[in-house]
């Protein structure tokens, strides 16, 4: 079974008296351990479709299953659980809490968010943070660290519940170039030591050659789909 | 729990100036509160202290009606000795009641040979009114202070009279009175004291032996028009109040209805008046600290959750469930009030050690009053609560709308 399926998905936004269509009738299979990407100009569609996968939003119409769960129904709060318990993010932004060390925006997910014991928190902490690299930095405080730091960081918190997929919104954006596939290197090692599939969105030509499997966006529709472009 | 409050105490830390502004503002709203509190408490209970010790005494006994006709001191509204008997029998067996002193009171012409007026008189037992209005004798300014408070053949004069008809303490003088039967008698006395007033100067009331007042009155029956009550402690009054009022409707006149009525001090002076202003004014002190800190945390809130609408959408992205977010918001909410509500109780117990080691004193018409303000547990208990509640009822609004945000748009905020 694929971990994700979406059948015939749309979504429509509402501008003020008009229905503005974001997606128009998207179709795919992911399976697991997957390395994707969005790939499209602005506005083709990449972030809605991110947002749905995410269980940010729902379709407007479609199926879409993530892990055999049918996203597109939940309420908030159980599309708040599943987020917790299934999916991890990365931001373009980094998006750490500035009031929380390295360690601690690591752990925020195991703390706040599962619940889990403090012993069993470190031992996920400390093998994600050893991971990612970032064992020096610890300590840390998000401004104390570069840009690329901080996304390494923000690898690690995604990563850190094991989930079964990463979403990651333009996660190479505010990057140099350099860093940029550092960062992607790392998210391909951590997929491949952990067995988490990363979907992730770029305009970047450079970047997208990095997925494995690229689904290509235009004007709401996919419009291509297959190995690296 | 715990990580909710060390993540809303990071928080607070964060906008250092900003949260120090507002727990400063919380801490003055408390602790001009909690010292008008206790500086007023010390002022009432000073205050009261004097009127019922030196004066009236925590609650009287009259007969029925009497004390609507009390400025014309009348003489046919007495305590008939069979009531006055009961109502002995009811205070001794009250075990709140710390003494009491039989009174009976009457109008009379004050002469010193030359010059007449009127004063209104006491007639007492010295030991029993000793018991029952202890201050009476700290009022006694001129005279003897150490034996009798008055013995037979003695008066004690307010001052108003004793500066008025220029008499000191051992002239004789005549009280002249016109007893219940229309005859006048007047008897020869040597004042024995001059008392200071309880509210200034204005009082006109004096005090004589309960024998000498009988036999100016030429009582035959050994009646009297007041039963004054001094408590153990003025926190039993409303208990005794009623102890005694069932204990006091059992005697009854010829007409079945009841003979007696009991009065609180309060019912007595104009002074319960000012109290009430105070206690006024405490409840207004109140809805402003409420209104402080309403307004202060609640803008501190609403700015905290409009500078971190994308660290919201975050947290909620990640999977932070609603309840867990307005947890973190009301918890910044909370300590802000806790931390400026303790703040303030810990300066208001410094100021108020300091006042008590420096006191301050200041005339009340003719009394001298020594503030010394004491903070009551119930009401720093109080003060805290409040702070805590209204603080949590101010982050609620805010911390709803954290918790209400859309993460997709949370995440796209600039």
């Amino acid at each position: 079974m694929p971990l994700i399926r979406a059948e015939n998905i749309t979504k429509n936004y509402r501008v003020g008296d008009m229905e503005v269509p974001a997606l128009k009738g998207v179709s795919f299979e992911i399976g697991e351990g997957a390395f994707a990407a969005f790939v499209g100009p602005s506005g083709s569609g990449k972030s809605t479709l991110l947002n749905l996968l995410g269980c940010l939003d729902h379709p407007t119409s479609g199926t879409l299953t993530v892990n055999g769960t049918d996203i597109a129904t939940l309420s908030r709060s159980a599309a708040a659980s599943f987020r917790g318990e299934h999916l991890g993010f990365i931001f373009q932004d980094f998006n750490l809490v500035p009031v929380l060390s390295v360690y601690e925006n690591i752990e925020y997910p195991l703390l706040m968010v599962r619940g889990w014991s403090p012993e069993k928190r470190r031992e996920r902490v400390l093998k994600v943070i050893d991971a990612v690299g970032m064992n020096e930095q610890a300590h840390k405080r998000p401004d104390q660290i570069s840009g690329g730091q901080k996304q390494r960081v923000a690898v690690a918190r995604a990563l850190v519940g094991e989930p079964k997929l990463v979403l990651a919104d333009e996660p190479t954006a505010n990057l140099d170039h350099d860093t940029a596939y550092r960062i992607l290197g790392l998210m391909k090692t951590m997929r491949d030591n952990f067995g988490t599939s990363f979907i992730f969105s770029t305009h970047d030509p450079k970047i997208m050659g990095e997925a494995e499997l690229t689904f290509t966006l235009e004007d709401g529709r996919l419009v291509q789909e297959g190995g690296a472009a | 729990m715990t990580s909710t409050l060390k993540l809303a105490a990071r928080n607070l830390l964060r906008y250092r100036r900003r949260t120090l502004l507002t727990a400063l503002l919380i801490m003055l709203g408390v602790l001009a509160l909690l010292l008008f509190v206790a500086a007023a408490g010390s002022f009432k209970q000073t205050m009261v202290g004097s009127i019922t010790d030196s004066m009236l005494g925590h609650l009287q006994v009259h007969r029925k009606g009497y004390t609507q006709s009390i400025d014309n001191l009348p003489l046919n509204l007495n305590l008939q000795p069979n009531a006055v008997g009961k109502i002995e029998l009811a205070l001794k067996a009250d075990p709140d009641v710390a003494a009491y002193s039989l009174r009976v009171k009457l109008g009379a012409m004050f002469s010193n040979f030359t010059e007449n007026t009127s004063i209104r008189l006491n007639g007492v037992d010295p030991a029993a009114e000793d018991a029952a209005v202890p201050a009476l004798r700290q009022r006694i300014n001129d005279g003897d202070k150490t034996g009798p408070l008055v013995a037979p053949g003695k008066v004690l004069i307010p001052t108003l009279i004793a500066r008025g008809m220029k008499v000191n303490v051992g002239d004789n003088v005549v009280l002249v009175v016109t007893n219940a039967s229309g005859s006048v008698n007047g008897k020869n006395f040597v004042v024995g004291g001059i008392l200071d007033g309880v509210t200034g100067p204005g009082g006109r009331d004096g005090y004589i032996h309960i024998d000498d007042a009988r036999e100016l009155l030429r009582m035959d029956k050994p009646e009297v028009m007041e039963v004054a009550v001094c408590l153990k402690s003025l926190k039993s009054l409303s208990a005794v109040q009623q102890r005694l009022n069932a204990a006091l409707g059992e005697i009854r006149n010829k007409e079945g209805k009841p003979a007696t009525e009991l009065h609180l001090w309060s019912d007595l002076s104009p002074f319960a008046n000012i109290v009430k202003m105070i206690d006024l004014m405490t409840l207004f002190i109140r809805i402003m600290l409420i209104a402080i800190v309403l307004v202060s945390v609640m803008n501190v809130m609403l700015m905290a959750v409009y500078e971190r609408i994308r660290e919201i959408g975050t947290l909620a992205a990640i999977g932070t469930q609603p309840g867990k977010l307005m947890a973190i918001f009301l918890s910044e909410g909370l300590l802000l009030g806790i931390v400026g509500a303790a703040a303030g109780i810990a300066l208001s117990y410094a100021l108020v050690g300091y006042l008590n080691l420096n006191p301050v004193v200041f005339a009340f018409g003719r009394e001298q009053i020594t503030l010394r303000p004491v903070l009551e547990l119930v009401e720093v208990g109080g003060v805290l609560i409040l702070a805590v509640v209204v603080s949590a009822l101010a982050s609620l609004q805010p911390a709803w709308r954290a918790a209400r945000m859309d993460p997709i748009q949370a995440l796209r905020h600039v």
